[in-house]
């Protein structure tokens, strides 16, 4: 197994602090390891990117930082994930509230078909709290922060399926920011939309990048480019399981990376 | 020009009108056939309309049944009967329908689920007047006699495989990603059953009980062996003669559930067997009113879907 040596830690020293850590991380579903030898240390208010071919596992290990993977039967977890040094797979952790400080936004845009407002006061709800004046705050605070309060601030009670695929997909930024997280996971968040609202999802990442953690899956290569700090490549060994195979700053990766595999496949020769 | 290239050019021609004839006919085809399908439909319902419809009037909604010879005289007993009698059934199907559908649609390879599926199938294709049969037997022979109750029981066993079919069916159609995005800002799981799952289905489950109801209504033969049918069934005398005699409302209401009952269908099936023509011409006026009740009944799932989708939709 070849891995480079700033895996293993931050990949410049004093940029940063290290908010999630993985130690030799498998996943397997059933007998199939889906995961192998995964090590990663995800800088905190940094946009980490993961990037490599389909079936790597890049979901995967993105469903692992919140424990989704927990719901599909069958799926079990070795090694170690640890956020601000405790690990979240250690036994008597509530995942709900690794969920809370984990957030997450899916591929497809996914509104609970109910108001822009119930959508995002769906999350403070689950944790109590229920005074009018307080959800109001929170969720014209999220909006905001979503960079959407200007488009549905008139109309906060109509169907959150009532926006378009950009307008959702900010929605469910919302929806996650309610909450408060600390990390915020992304599965190709934009895979789904136009190219002027895939810019404001990137813009809007900038932004979000100076209080939150972020960690993006993407097969847009010029999107890890562009909005990322750090990208980790990731590719299937012999055994059909995935593994990360370099991991850097986002211009070194893109500029001159170690492994040739990652050339080939940032600069399009395959994958 | 090559060869084929002839040929094809020569065959495209000819080809080309083959297919404009062949579509022609089979257009006109599925069209007929399509106005034949419906044919059925409009016969039952123009000739229904046809028969009956001269001789329903407010009376007919307002009076219990008057003996024969006199004038007048409407079925009051066989509406409130069959209100009465769904109502129930409703009530007893509903709750279990829905959580047995949960379960299957949750955890459909469990061997507790696969069971459910099979046997909601076999329950489905049991004869309604079988149900009946079981309903007499277990409530009406216990009880010692005939009652709204033991027909509320057996129309829901009818309507129970409807229910459970489509609410199954519904919750399965709600985006996995919902769930995901429920769980993924820490909801329980029952919470997200509760708040994002059952919401997201709810039009499409309100049809499915909608439409059981509406099946469970024209039932015949189940009523047959449990309600009886009963001519002086009337609510409001019955709540009159409660009130009066200082009854609590739980008597009164079990006093309503508690004895035979008429309904629409019965109602139909005894006046059209009798030898008189004011008899058969109520029976065919029976005839439209219980129809009337089922179209509304599915007209109104239909529209409340529609608006619900629109409103969901923006």
């Amino acid at each position: 197994m070849e891995i480079s040596e700033s895996v293993f830690k931050p990949a410049v020293e004093g940029d940063g602090v290290a908010k999630v850590n993985i130690k030799d991380l498998a996943v397997y579903y059933g007998k199939f390891r889906a995961l192998a030898g995964i090590n990663l240390s995800v800088h905190e208010k940094r946009i980490t990117a993961i990037i490599g071919p389909s079936g790597c596992g890049k979901s995967t290990l993105l469903r692992s930082f919140n424990r989704m993977n927990d719901l599909t039967p069958g799926c079990r977890v070795q090694g170690e994930i640890s956020l601000d040094g405790e690990n979240i797979y250690a036994p008597g952790v509530d995942v709900v509230d690794i969920r809370r400080r984990v957030g997450m936004v899916f591929q497809r845009a996914n509104p609970f078909p109910k108001s822009i407002y119930d959508n995002v006061a769906y999350g403070p709800r689950l944790y109590g709290i229920h005074r009018k004046a307080d959800l109001d705050e929170i969720v014209e605070k999220s909006i905001h922060q979503a960079a959407l309060w200007e488009e549905v601030k008139d109309k906060l009670h109509q169907s959150g399926l009532s926006l378009s695929g950009g307008q959702q997909q900010r929605l469910c930024i919302a929806r996650a920011l309610a909450v408060e997280p600390e990390v915020i996971l992304m599965d190709e968040p934009a895979s789904a939309l136009d190219p002027i609202s895939t810019l404001r999802i990137e813009e809007l990442m900038q932004e979000l990048k100076k209080d939150y953690t972020i960690i993006i899956v993407t097969h847009n290569m010029q999107q890890a480019a562009r909005v990322s700090d750090y990208t980790a490549m990731m590719m299937i060994d012999e055994q059909r399981a995935g593994r990360m195979i370099e991991y850097d700053h986002t211009n070194i990766i893109f500029t001159r990376p170690k492994d040739k595999r990652t050339e080939d496949y940032v600069t399009g020769r395959f994958g | 020009m090559s060869h084929f290239a002839e040929l094809m050019e020569r065959n495209r021609v000819s080809h080309g009108r083959r297919r404009k004839v062949a579509n022609a006919v089979m257009l006109s085809l599925t069209g007929l056939l399509t106005a034949l399908a419906l044919v059925p439909l409009f016969w039952i319902i123009g000739y229904v309309i046809l028969k009956g419809g001269q001789y329903i009037n407010l009376d007919f909604f307002i009076h219990l049944p008057r003996p024969l010879g006199m004038p007048g005289g409407g079925v009051l007993s066989a509406i409130e009967g069959t209100l009465v009698v769904t109502f129930l059934a409703a009530l007893f199907a509903i709750p279990p329908g829905v959580l047995a559908a949960f379960y299957a649609a949750r955890y459909p390879n469990t061997p507790l689920g696969v069971v459910l599926r099979f046997s909601t199938d076999v329950l489905s294709g049991v004869p309604s007047i079988v149900v009946g049969l079981f309903a007499y037997s277990v409530i009406v022979v216990p009880m010692g006699h005939y009652s709204g109750l033991a027909g509320g029981a057996a129309l829901a066993v009818i309507m129970l495989p409807t229910i459970i079919r489509t609410t199954e069916e519904m919750l399965k159609l709600v985006p996995a990603t919902l769930r995901e995005a429920s769980l993924g800002l820490g909801a329980p799981e029952w919470k997200t059953s509760l708040n994002v799952l059952f919401p997201a289905a709810s039009s499409g489950i309100l049809t499915g009980f909608l439409l059981a109801l509406a099946r469970a209504a024209g039932e015949t033969a189940p009523l047959l062996m449990t309600t009886l049918g009963n001519e002086h069934f009337n609510i409001s005398q019955i709540f009159t003669a409660g009130v009066q005699g200082h009854k609590s409302i739980f008597t009164i209401l079990w006093s309503i559930v508690n004895q035979p009952v008429d309904s629409l269908p019965l109602t139909l099936w005894k006046y059209a067997q009798q030898p008189y023509p004011e008899r058969v011409q109520q029976a065919w006026a029976v005839a439209l009113v219980l129809m009337l009740f089922v179209l509304i009944v599915n007209a109104t799932a239909r529209v409340w879907i529609q608006r619900r989708n629109r409103l969901m939709k923006g």
